[in-house]
């Protein structure tokens, strides 16, 4: 790195990978409490049904500690909107739900969000 | 103790690696402790002959390196199991009940803190955090770490690596 | 895997439920079981969809048809009519009124993450850890830049002292003052130290900061050596979280190879440059001479200050060292200035701080809030409360170090000075929530046995002397204690406290001089009464079978490991005291809930 403006290039790419291609952001909490709360397969289950549908507009991603260890594994979609939406508790199975559904179809998984498993009973 | 059963004797292959991990730190400050890292990874834990040769490779005595291996709880003179169970014991696992995951393994193995199990396959530890506490109370064997642990589930788990192919 | 075709999910918010809303789920699972769509389609119960007004409420998936007012005639219906035969139930649709916009689905918007302030904890769970892009589409290494191209090494010294940020690994040291010290002392080569020990077990902030943005502390380490004139910098790191380790790794990588670490960066012919050291499990290797001593290779044993490591550090050359989340926070410091900073936090004490709170909480987990924020808002506004409708107790606070505040202070604002005023201390950042069902004189037993093995034995105040203290806790937990007892506890702690070597000792009674203030009634009961109120001391408490309760079913008597439980078929069962382990499975396998602990 030799200028500012060489940082500030790879900023301005980056900002626009990461939030400016009309696609989807899903972000993975793989710190260590994600991991052993099983975010490995729920990963892999992502990354697995995102290719086999083909779906070049999704940006898989992992990211550190969101905060909420009782909900791990906690997975983010951030649509090309920019709405955020925070699915607790996932696994595989509902993971692939996240992509038919949400992703795909455009429909939140209203039963999977973080709102539902607070409300929900214990 | 019986004598050491893992054939730590240097004309085996790891010891042409050891001298590999060795000469890579020779120019390092304070290489002492990253070499040992190294040599417990390939031997597993760091048996006498094993501590001579570092002595020799790095220039320090002896004694001082049996004086780092000693001070330090994540080095171990005695060979571990195939499966090495840590329980946590850091303060959040301790307030929701490590002590009873801990009593379990110690009945279902039946072997003390520290020990291991007589066909080499666990060895069973106890340590401070590590760092899943929102999942607590919880065990780490090898690499795997399992939260939300209840003494009901350790027979199952015991069992899922007593039934991996070794 | 199952993948199903479609879901049914019924509300179970407490609105619906109060309508019937369980007896709808229980009757759709019946009717799929006998048209035999098990396979094919799955039942479930979602929390609040903040419909209430129109529930209970049910939504089927995929095709998103929303239900209202479902009445448990209506089920068979739905069942037939739209899952087998294909067509919406129209006299059930809910309409225009229908809007999911306001149902809760993001982090962001829920009490838990609403009230945080993140600073240190920026980047954690937004950016990807393992892209050093990512970092930099955040504004990483901006600050940098601008300290290396537009500032001199008193001016950024003088912005981290403005801030007011005092040093988040324990002692609350000002920071930008021990820069001063380091920029200060006169040496041909200084060290820059990053302390991720983590020793405080219960504690994972530093460890979720490194995990989640490790190149936060890369840039912040680099800022510290323009700062203080140092070249070199060593990040020292417990081994046990081989994540954080691997990501630090892979982010000092890459920033050599962008050039932000290495020789001549931005151009400005300033060079830094990192190594990782491991930590191998030692406590005391936190304490910062102890710390240094370890990087050097050598047993982690403390050294005595002075001189202080700002003057002979490591390799006896001057030495900054700071903790992980102290750095963390130095580059939003630079980028948005001191007084951003200092506008944040209470009067005394600037900025956020990063605690783990866990323990008898509903909501576990990392939280970081204005330094200020009272223990009652951590507790019952971000953390959801003590589960299963239990009192809170106690809070611990600062570890091994640390002390507790009992209830009756809930209310106290957390700060470095407030804390020490009741006992306690700030300390890296651990809080565990205690209920009723925490003995205090074992917690403090529990610190005692940590505090003993892991004292590195330099010193006989703390070699002995905690040792000593243990002893006498495990008298008063057998139940064998007697007043005395107390006194010598008393006085053991203020000679260790003054005249151990370093940190580990001088704070070791802490947890005893904390329990023993707001608890003692606790000591009393395992002494004079023979009683542990919390039924935690073993030796202290029975397991007793509770005749009227007894059905007889025997099933105690297998689970019992010992064999002490004996009874026959009409006769209750009785445990032989004399025997019994008190190991509790036989307890947790009555399923008539017959035996109890008699504290
Ligand atoms: C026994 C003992 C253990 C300590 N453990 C840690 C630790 O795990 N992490 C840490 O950052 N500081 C720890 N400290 C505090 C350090 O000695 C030092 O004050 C701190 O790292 C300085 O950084 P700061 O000014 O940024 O807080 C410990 C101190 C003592 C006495
Ligand atoms: S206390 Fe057990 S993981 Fe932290």
């Amino acid at each position: 790195m030799k200028s500012i403006a060489e940082l500030n290039q790879i900023k301005k790419d980056a900002l626009a990978r990461i939030s400016g291609n009309n696609g989807f952001r899903v972000m993975v909490g793989m710190a260590t409490c994600g991991i052993a709360a099983g975010a490995k397969p729920v990963f892999n289950t992502l990354a697995e049904e995102i290719k086999q549908r083909e779906l070049s507009n999704v940006d898989l991603t992992i990211t550190g500690c969101i905060g909420s260890c009782r909900l791990e594994p906690l997975v983010e979609v951030i649509d090309p909107l920019g709405r955020r939406v925070t699915y607790a508790k996932v696994d595989p199975q509902k993971a692939a739900r996240i992509v038919a559904e949400h992703i795909v179809n455009g429909r939140i998984c209203l039963d999977y969000t973080i709102g539902a498993a607070l409300s929900a009973p214990n | 103790m019986s004598a050491c059963k893992c054939n730590a004797h240097l004309d085996d292959p790891r010891a042409e690696k050891l001298r590999q991990i060795i000469t890579k730190y020779r120019n390092t400050n304070g290489a002492l402790i990253p070499v040992l890292h190294e040599a417990q990874e390939l031997y597993g834990h760091l048996p006498i002959e094993v501590q001579k040769a570092i002595s020799e490779g790095l220039n320090v005595p002896l004694a001082e390196i049996y004086g780092v291996v000693t001070f330090y709880t994540q080095f171990s003179l005695m060979p571990k199991g195939k499966f090495k169970i840590q329980v946590c014991m850091g303060t959040a696992c301790y307030v929701k009940g490590a002590n009873s995951i801990l009593d379990k393994l110690k009945e279902k193995l039946g072997v003390d803190i520290g020990d291991c199990t007589e066909d080499g396959l666990f060895s069973l530890d106890v340590c401070r955090c590590i760092g899943a506490c929102g999942l607590a109370p919880v065990i780490m064997i090898n690499d795997e770490v399992y939260g939300t642990l209840t003494a009901d589930q350790i027979e199952g788990i015991i069992r899922k690596y007593q039934e991996r192919p070794v | 895997m199952n993948i199903y075709r479609a879901h049914i999910l019924v509300c179970n918010g407490e609105k619906c439920n109060s309508q019937n809303a369980q007896a709808i789920y229980d009757e759709f699972k019946t009717q799929i079981k006998k048209n035999k769509l098990e396979e094919e389609l799955t039942v479930v119960q979602t929390g609040c969809i903040d419909q209430c007004s129109q529930g209970p409420v049910v939504i089927i998936y995929p095709s998103g048809v929303i239900y209202t007012m479902v009445r448990i005639e209506d089920v068979t219906e739905i069942v037939t009519e739209h899952i087998i035969r294909g067509n919406v139930v129209n006299r059930l649709l809910g309409g225009e009124n229908i809007n999911l916009d306001s149902v809760i689905k993001s982090l962001d918007q829920v009490d838990f993450f609403k009230r945080q302030v993140r600073i240190a904890l920026r980047n954690c769970g937004v950016i990807n850890p393992e892209s050093i892009e990512e970092y930099i589409a955040y504004d990483g290494y901006q600050a940098l830049a601008k300290v290396l191209t537009g500032m001199t090494p008193e001016q950024v010294i003088e912005v981290v002292k403005e801030s007011g940020l005092r040093g988040r690994g324990g002692a609350g040291f000002p920071t930008g003052v021990k820069w001063e010290f380091t920029a200060r002392a006169k040496g041909d080569q200084k060290y820059v130290c990053c302390n991720a020990d983590e020793g405080d077990p219960g504690a994972f902030m530093d460890r979720s900061i490194l995990e989640g943005d490790p190149h936060s502390v890369i840039e912040a380490m680099t800022i510290a050596g323009f700062a203080v004139d140092s070249n070199q910098g060593y990040i020292y790191v417990r081994a046990e979280y081989p994540i954080a380790v691997k990501r630090l790794n892979i982010a000092i990588a890459q920033a050599k190879e962008h050039g932000l670490l290495g020789k001549d960066i931005f151009g400005t012919g300033f060079n830094f440059d990192l190594e990782i050291r491991l930590g191998a499990g030692a406590f005391v290797c936190g304490e910062e001479t102890a710390l240094m001593t370890s990087i050097e290779g050598k047993r982690g044993e403390p050294r005595p200050r002075p001189p202080f490591p700002a003057v002979k550090g490591l390799w006896q050359k001057p030495t900054l060292l700071n903790n992980v989340e102290s750095y963390a926070n130095i580059p939003a410091i630079i980028l948005k200035g001191a007084q951003w900073f200092s506008s944040i936090g209470s009067e005394k004490s600037k900025g956020t701080k990063v605690f783990a709170v866990g323990g008898k909480i509903q909501n576990t987990g990392l939280v970081e809030i204005p330094i200020g924020t009272t223990l009652r808002e951590v507790v019952y506004e971000i953390g959801g409360g003590i589960p299963n409708g239990k009192e809170f107790k106690a809070a611990q606070i600062g570890g091994p170090s640390g002390g507790c505040i009992p209830a009756s202070h809930v209310d106290v604002a957390i700060d470095y000075n407030s804390l020490v005023q009741l006992g306690a201390m700030m300390g890296s950042g651990g809080l565990i929530i205690m209920d009723e069902d925490t003995c205090m004189v074992d917690l403090a037993k529990f610190f005692l046995e940590f505090t003993a093995d892991e004292s590195c034995g330099k010193c006989p105040p703390c070699r002995i002397g905690t040792k000593r203290m243990l002893e006498i806790l495990q008298r008063i937990t057998d139940g064998k204690g007697t007043a005395e007892d107390i006194d010598k506890l008393e006085i053991l702690a203020k000679n260790i406290r003054v005249s151990a070597l370093c940190g580990l000792g001088q704070s070791a009674p802490n947890p005893i001089l904390s329990t023993l203030r707001y608890f003692r009634n606790e000591y009393m009961a395992h002494i004079q009464d023979k009683k542990c109120l919390a039924g935690v001391c073993k030796s202290l408490m029975q397991y007793v079978i509770n005749a009227e309760a007894c059905r007889s079913c025997g099933i105690c008597s297998r689970v019992c490991p010992a064999g002490c439980i004996k009874g026959e078929k009409n006769v209750p069962y009785v445990i032989d005291q004399t025997k019994c382990i008190k190991c509790g499975a036989c307890m947790e396998k009555c399923p008539f809930k017959a035996i109890y602990k008699n504290a």
